[in-house]
């Protein structure tokens, strides 16, 4: 039986097939290395089951499969897993890819393994896991794992099983070979697919350039109990394209992006049938394969049963290749295999050719000329394309044109370029313009997906917004109705409340008048929007409008009322100011700019545009001075912005200096290379160094008025010296230098003499600077440093006179006889401290007596203990208030009971001496105590007075001078008091 | 030897676009020696005149394009064009006509647009267009077929040496009085009130000179089967284009057989066997799909009966190939066939433009 049918298009290069034929299929040398891919198949690799060291078995399980579309890797020959790693594999791009090394031990053991005595008998179920467990994909080209295909059968209804005899490509003769020799097999396992299948028709597509293939399949054929047609077709490339050959035998059409099955046609290649049989009758997983050895490049172009895994080398070896004229190696066909560069790779589960051409037999394609639309290409397309618009489209990256023209249906099979007469290479156009569609369309799936998690996450955000702003709102009118309850009962409080609550009040409110103010603005805008288009339902928005409008109103009323009884704050935030004094300016200027640029091009409204400048002017001018009021008000203030300063100074000089550094490293590079512009950089270093310079001076100067001056000086002062003492080191070494190049007579003795000259000046010089800040330093604090020194001195001093006079005390009192000398050493000890005593004196200091306490450094300490220890504790309240972190609050704590400890110290050391002066007062009948109760009163009375007058002041009242009266004469009565207590406790 | 990489299909076609120009210039051979058989030595002269001016404007233009020179020039496509337009040409046309012809379709119809494969419009049917608007008194005196000349008694051309001057300018065009007469086709449309009959009967170029047209028809005729039978282009515009003018033409006959002329009047006279088979096939002016050459063939069929019909033009092949290439791109887009799998062809242009 022939075929009606036909496919459109297709070509008829040179066949090339006789080549490989003339001998009968050899056995391949074993390889002493196997290098067997993980994936040979479409789906995921296969899982590793052996570890590198194991001896494996010929047939034995190496890799399984892992998920559904994927098959096991066997084993080819028995030896020694060497390593597992990446290798280079069989693909167009040349990548690595993970495989498993055997080093083969040469004995070809085998597994133990048996095929089924009776497949059906078994379920099939059982027989597909076994088809898959033996390794078999397809054989034909993609490597489609067999067992997948042969499920086909659950849910499609299978009509026609077709077996694919073409190989339409030139050259091959791989299937050609193995129908010759091994027809009945290839039957055999057309039957056990048909048991799984069960089709109606079973159909063999063979081309008819193959008449002894034909023959040994009819006769193989003879006896089959299948409804089985072998069908020969003309030659003609490429109909061993399965959807050409779909159509060539039945006449159907696969639909565009589905499979046979949906049309109820599986489609098998012969060589899988015949690995089935191997499998299912002899228990022989799919571990060699036939392959054609071909091209002019070898001197014995045949066919081999080879092992999987056997690098290319040792099948071109066998086949006798010509190193030299080897030019191009292909695997697969020359219409749709692919080159490889390296003849170490292996060869897997689907490679059925392997051509070694020689240059003259595929020399390079020429240049390409033009598309001139010939046309032939569209002639001879099997996928009824128009190659030449898609080729147009590619060129010019229109591939959504390219999509509309079909160009996912290109099967890639090379025809067009083939018979292109401009050399046009058409397919690597079609697989650019494929992979850049593909990786486009990636790249909108996770844009799409982005997008959407992106409005989720705004919705989320804006849902979270809203909330708050209730909560918000909640809590602000919970606030206000306190504030009310508040202002009702506690009157006297009001003012301190005001002013904090006020404040807290007055945020809310502003808020309150900005959010009216956007949405009055926004219902403006949808208003002037809907008038502007004419849209319905303008009435409504216009009374939205006017009731935002009052809201907004009363809004504004509210927050002016708030700001203007609130107390100014009694510290202004002077940062606060600072800022707002910036953002002013800035406006400003902003302001000023437009005003500019509209001035120049005259555009947009000038008058506008003037008055806002001058507004913004006055406003920053308001800022500002009130920026500047508070800055000179703020007594703290001008010694922390002096050190802001210079702070801020410190920085510019260290810019300023490692800009000089950076422009003469520049400049020097800039000399070495004898650069033309090193004059001009020379300028320029120049004037960064006066500049870096200036600013030096200007922030020694600052700093040294400032009070860190003394520290920093002091640093400085160390900072030299350790100068100087770098620099004597670095003289001492050159002169050793200079000393042992003397020695040596060394030539270079004069430039080093002079290098030490110049060292040596450097460090006098270091060395002067160094003795100058020294003084100048201990002019200032050197003083209390010996002072300090002077008086530990001293006491040292005291303690071993006390120490000797207890010594010698116990020695007269037990009569020795050293007693003598040592009240020698006891009193040259005492003038020894005497002299000490007088020069510490001398130098300044005081010394208490020990009997003699002062009454108002006591007072002065218990005092200064009281107001720290409050100060921590209002510390450690607010603290506790502010539910601040726990390291802050212990330590406060721990500092107050340290404070609190002093201060009870103090107060008693305190106690005591006041007693002392009771008793002394109580002498002479005056109570003590009394006086000074007395005596405080009256402090308290003036400080009254001059509260109520400076009160008076300020609100210049009439009864002035009165009130003044009445402070005089409480300030009299104090100082009466206090002359008196002061008499008694002195 | 390193080996190399690169991308399948490692198989090409022994073929070049040279080659295809090649052919296309052999298959004009026979109607080229069936003109000059007629109607002289102009034809041929015209034709290698071209032919040198195509080179010298190609090569210029090709430098100015900072192209290969070589390269371009290999692809005998200017040849082809000033062939076709040398063929076009009447036989005693001024050489300065063919120059300006010829420097229109290489320099402007062809190059200023990007050169071989990106010309909208067929080169050689531009210059000729524009030549007839601009010197309508030269492109319309046509060479008298010999059979006409002296009775016909023997091969009565013009000497070469004769057209030689006469075209170049040495020879008083007064001499090719003798040796001109109108074309059939306006014979035909100038009839002056006679019927289709009595123009038969009563016009010596149609009553003796005929077969002259006739025989040119038949050689354009066989070089297009032989392009056919290579595989240069499809059978569907020239089939397209003569059937569609077999059949209108048939119709207004079988009307009114005293108003218009026969079909196979209409298929050979005039430039519709040169136009069917060697300028309409032009594939960069063409529709690009088999369904769309069909339709782009119609088209000219009709319109070249339109025009010889009531257009202002005696011939009309020209005109109907420069239009129907405007209409080429858009063809395409509703052109496309039905790619394997599809359940049908897609229409109309997707993604702009």
């Amino acid at each position: 039986m022939s075929t009606q049918f036909s496919f459109h298009g297709g070509v008829h290069p040179p066949e090339n097939k006789r080549q490989s034929t003339g001998l009968a299929i050899q056995t391949a040398p074993l390889a002493e290395q196997l290098i067997v891919p993980l994936s040979q198949h479409i789906g995921a690799p296969s899982d590793v089951v052996v570890s590198v060291g194991q001896r494996v078995l010929k047939g034995q399980v190496i890799a399984e499969a892992a998920g559904r579309i994927s098959v096991n890797v066997h084993a080819p020959s028995s030896g020694e897993i060497v390593a597992v790693e990446n290798r280079s594999v069989p693909h167009n791009s040349g990548m690595q890819a993970p495989c498993i090394v055997i080093k083969t031990d040469g004995e070809d053991e085998w597994v133990e393994h048996a095929g089924l005595d009776d497949y059906k008998a078994i379920p099939k179920q059982e027989l597909i896991d076994f088809i898959r467990h033996h390794g078999i994909s397809g054989m034909g080209g993609a490597g489609f794992p067999t067992d997948v295909k042969l499920h086909l059968g659950d849910d499609h209804i299978v009509n026609t099983l077709v077996l694919n005899a073409m190989e339409c490509e030139p050259y091959i003769t791989a299937d050609d070979m193995l129908l010759r020799e091994h027809a009945e097999n290839v039957i055999n396992g057309v039957e056990i697919i048909a048991h799984l299948l069960q089709p109606s028709h079973v159909m063999i597509g063979i081309e008819d350039n193959k008449p002894q293939a034909i023959r040994a399949l009819e006769l193989a054929a003879r006896d089959t109990h299948l409804n089985l047609d072998i069908v020969v077709v003309p030659t003609v490339y490429p109909s061993g394209g399965e959807k050409q050959l779909i159509k060539l035998l039945t006449g159907i059409e696969v639909p565009s992006g589905r499979i046979p099955a949906d049309v109820g046609i599986v489609c098998q290649n012969i060589g899988t049938a015949a690995a089935i049989y191997d499998a299912v009758y002899h228990g022989v997983p799919l571990i060699s394969r036939v392959v054609t050895l071909t091209g002019d490049a070898l001197a014995h172009p045949h066919n081999l049963r080879a092992l999987i895994g056997t690098p290319l080398e040792t099948l071109l070896n066998a086949a006798g290749v010509n190193q030299n004229a080897l030019y191009r190696l292909v695997m697969g066909g020359p219409m749709m295999g692919f080159t490889v560069d390296s003849q170490s790779i292996p060869m897997i589960k689907t490679t059925n050719c392997i051509i070694a051409a020689t240059y003259d037999e595929m020399p390079p394609a020429p240049a390409a000329n033009p598309c001139i639309r010939c046309g032939m290409c569209e002639q001879v397309c099997p996928a009824e394309l128009l190659p030449q618009q898609l080729h147009w489209f590619a060129k010019g990256k229109e591939f959504d044109k390219a999509k509309h023209h079909n160009l996912f249906d290109c099967i890639e099979c090379g025809a067009c370029s083939y018979v292109c007469p401009s050399n046009i290479p058409l397919v690597q156009y079609y697989r650019f313009a494929k992979s850049e569609i593909r990786a486009e369309e990636a790249e909108q799936r996770k844009s799409d997906h982005a997008r959407i998690r992106f409005e989720a996450r705004q919705a989320r955000l804006e849902q979270d917004k809203a909330d708050k702003e209730a909560r918000r709102k909640q809590r602000a009118e919970d606030a206000a109705k306190a504030q009310a309850v508040k202002k009702d009962i506690v009157e006297t409080k009001a003012d301190i409340a005001v002013s904090v609550d006020a404040e807290l009040d007055i945020k809310t409110l502003k808020t309150a008048a900005a959010v009216s103010r956007t949405k009055l603005k926004k219902a403006q805008k949808a208003l002037q929007n809907a008038e502007d288009k004419g849209l319905e339902g303008q009435d409504k928005l216009r009374t939205t409008v006017a009731e935002l409008e009052s809201k907004a109103q009363a809004a504004q009323d509210a927050f002016d009322k708030a700001q203007n009884i609130t107390p100014k704050a009694p510290v202004l935030d002077i940062k606060q100011l600072k800022t707002n004094a910036a953002v002013a300016r800035t406006k400003l200027k902003q302001a000023e700019k437009a005003l500019a640029k509209s001035e120049e091009s005259g555009e947009g409204d000038l008058e506008a545009l003037r008055i806002k400048l001058n507004e913004q002017k006055v406003k920053t001018e308001a800022v500002q001075t009130a920026y500047d009021q508070a800055e000179s008000n703020t007594g703290a203030t001008p010694q922390t912005i002096e050190q802001a300063k210079l702070d801020e100074m410190k920085v510019d000089v260290d810019a300023s200096l490692s800009k000089v550094k950076k422009a003469r490293a520049a400049l020097e590079s800039a000399i070495a290379s004898d650069s033309p512009a090193a004059e001009k950089m020379k300028a320029g270093v120049d004037k960064l160094q006066a500049k870096y310079e200036a600013l030096k001076a200007e922030y020694d100067q600052v700093l040294m008025s400032s009070p860190e001056g003394k520290a920093v000086r002091q640093l400085d002062v160390e900072g030299l010296k350790s100068d100087m003492d770098a620099l004597k080191a670095k003289v001492d070494k050159a002169q050793v230098a200079l000393d042992s190049a003397i020695a040596s007579e060394s030539p270079a003795v004069d430039k080093m003499k002079i290098g030490i000259d110049k060292l040596q000046a450097k460090y006098l010089s270091a060395k002067t600077v160094y003795e100058s800040a020294l003084t100048e330093s201990t002019a200032s604090s050197a003083t209390t440093v010996s002072l300090e020194d002077l008086k530990s001195d001293m006491d040292a001093m005291a303690a071993k006179v006390s120490k000797a006079q207890a010594a010698l005390t116990a020695a007269q009192e037990s009569g020795s006889p050293a007693a003598e000398k040592m009240q020698a050493g006891v009193e040259k000890l005492q003038v020894k401290l005497d002299a000490l005593k007088a020069g510490y004196i001398q130098a300044g200091g005081q010394i208490a007596s020990p009997t003699e306490l002062d009454p108002k450094a006591l007072k002065q300490h218990v005092s200064i203990m009281r107001t720290k220890l409050k100060k921590a504790q209002t510390a450690l309240s607010h603290v506790e208030d502010a539910e601040g972190n726990e390291a802050e609050f212990t330590e406060l704590k721990v500092e107050v009971a340290r404070l609190s400890v002093l201060h009870d110290e103090a107060k008693v050391g305190l106690d005591a001496y006041e007693k002392t002066l009771i008793d002394k007062a109580a002498a002479e009948g005056i109570d003590l105590k009394k006086l000074k109760i007395d005596a405080a009163m009256a402090r308290a009375a003036v400080t009254k007075a001059e509260r109520v007058a400076t009160k008076a002041r300020e609100e210049k009242t009439e009864n002035l001078l009165d009130v003044e009266q009445h402070l005089l004469v409480a300030q009299q009565e104090a100082e009466k008091l206090n002359q008196t207590l002061s008499r008694f406790t002195e | 030897m390193a080996l190399i990489r690169t991308s399948s299909p490692h198989l090409h076609k022994a073929s070049s676009t040279a080659d295809v120009m090649r052919l296309v210039v052999l298959a004009t051979l026979p109607g080229l020696a069936a003109m000059t058989f007629f109607f002289g030595w102009g034809t041929l002269i015209n034709v290698v005149w071209a032919c040198l001016l195509a080179v010298g404007f190609e090569a210029c233009i090709v430098k100015l394009r900072k192209r290969p020179l070589g390269f371009y020039l290999k692809d005998y496509s200017a040849i082809v064009t000033a062939l076709l337009l040398g063929l076009a040409l009447p036989p005693f046309v001024p050489w300065w006509v063919t120059l300006v012809g010829v420097f229109v379709a290489i320099v402007i119809a062809k190059h200023l647009y990007g050169g071989l494969g990106q010309n909208p419009f067929n080169p050689a049917m531009v210059a000729y267009a524009l030549l007839l608007v601009s010197f309508p008194l030269q492109m319309t005196s046509w060479a008298a077929p010999f059979v006409m000349i002296d009775g016909g008694e023997s091969w009565n051309v013009l000497s070469f040496s004769h057209t030689l001057g006469l075209i170049f300018g040495g020879v008083d065009p007064i001499l090719a009085d003798s040796f001109t007469s109108a074309t059939p086709l306006d014979a035909m449309r100038h009839r002056s009130g006679l019927t289709t009959e009595e123009v038969w009967s009563t016009i010596p170029v149609l009553a003796e000179g005929i077969g002259a047209w006739h025989a040119v028809s038949a050689a354009y005729f066989m070089g297009g089967i032989f392009l056919i039978y290579r595989k240069v282009f499809t059978i569907h515009t020239p089939l397209a284009i003569l059937a569609t003018l077999a059949v209108v033409s048939s119709l207004f006959y079988a009307v009114d057989p005293y108003e218009y002329a026969d079909p196979f009047f209409h298929l050979t006279t005039g430039a519709t066997m040169l136009g069917a088979f060697f300028i309409a096939t032009d594939p960069v002016t063409s529709a690009t799909s088999n369904k769309g050459k069909i339709v782009f063939g119609i088209g000219i069929g009709l319109l070249i009966f339109v025009i010889r019909g009531w257009g202002g033009y005696p011939d009309a092949v020209a005109f109907a190939i420069l239009l129907m290439n405007l209409s080429a791109p858009f063809i395409d887009q509703y052109t496309q066939p039905r790619s394997y799998g599809h359940a049908k062809a897609n229409r109309g242009m997707k993604g702009g433009a």
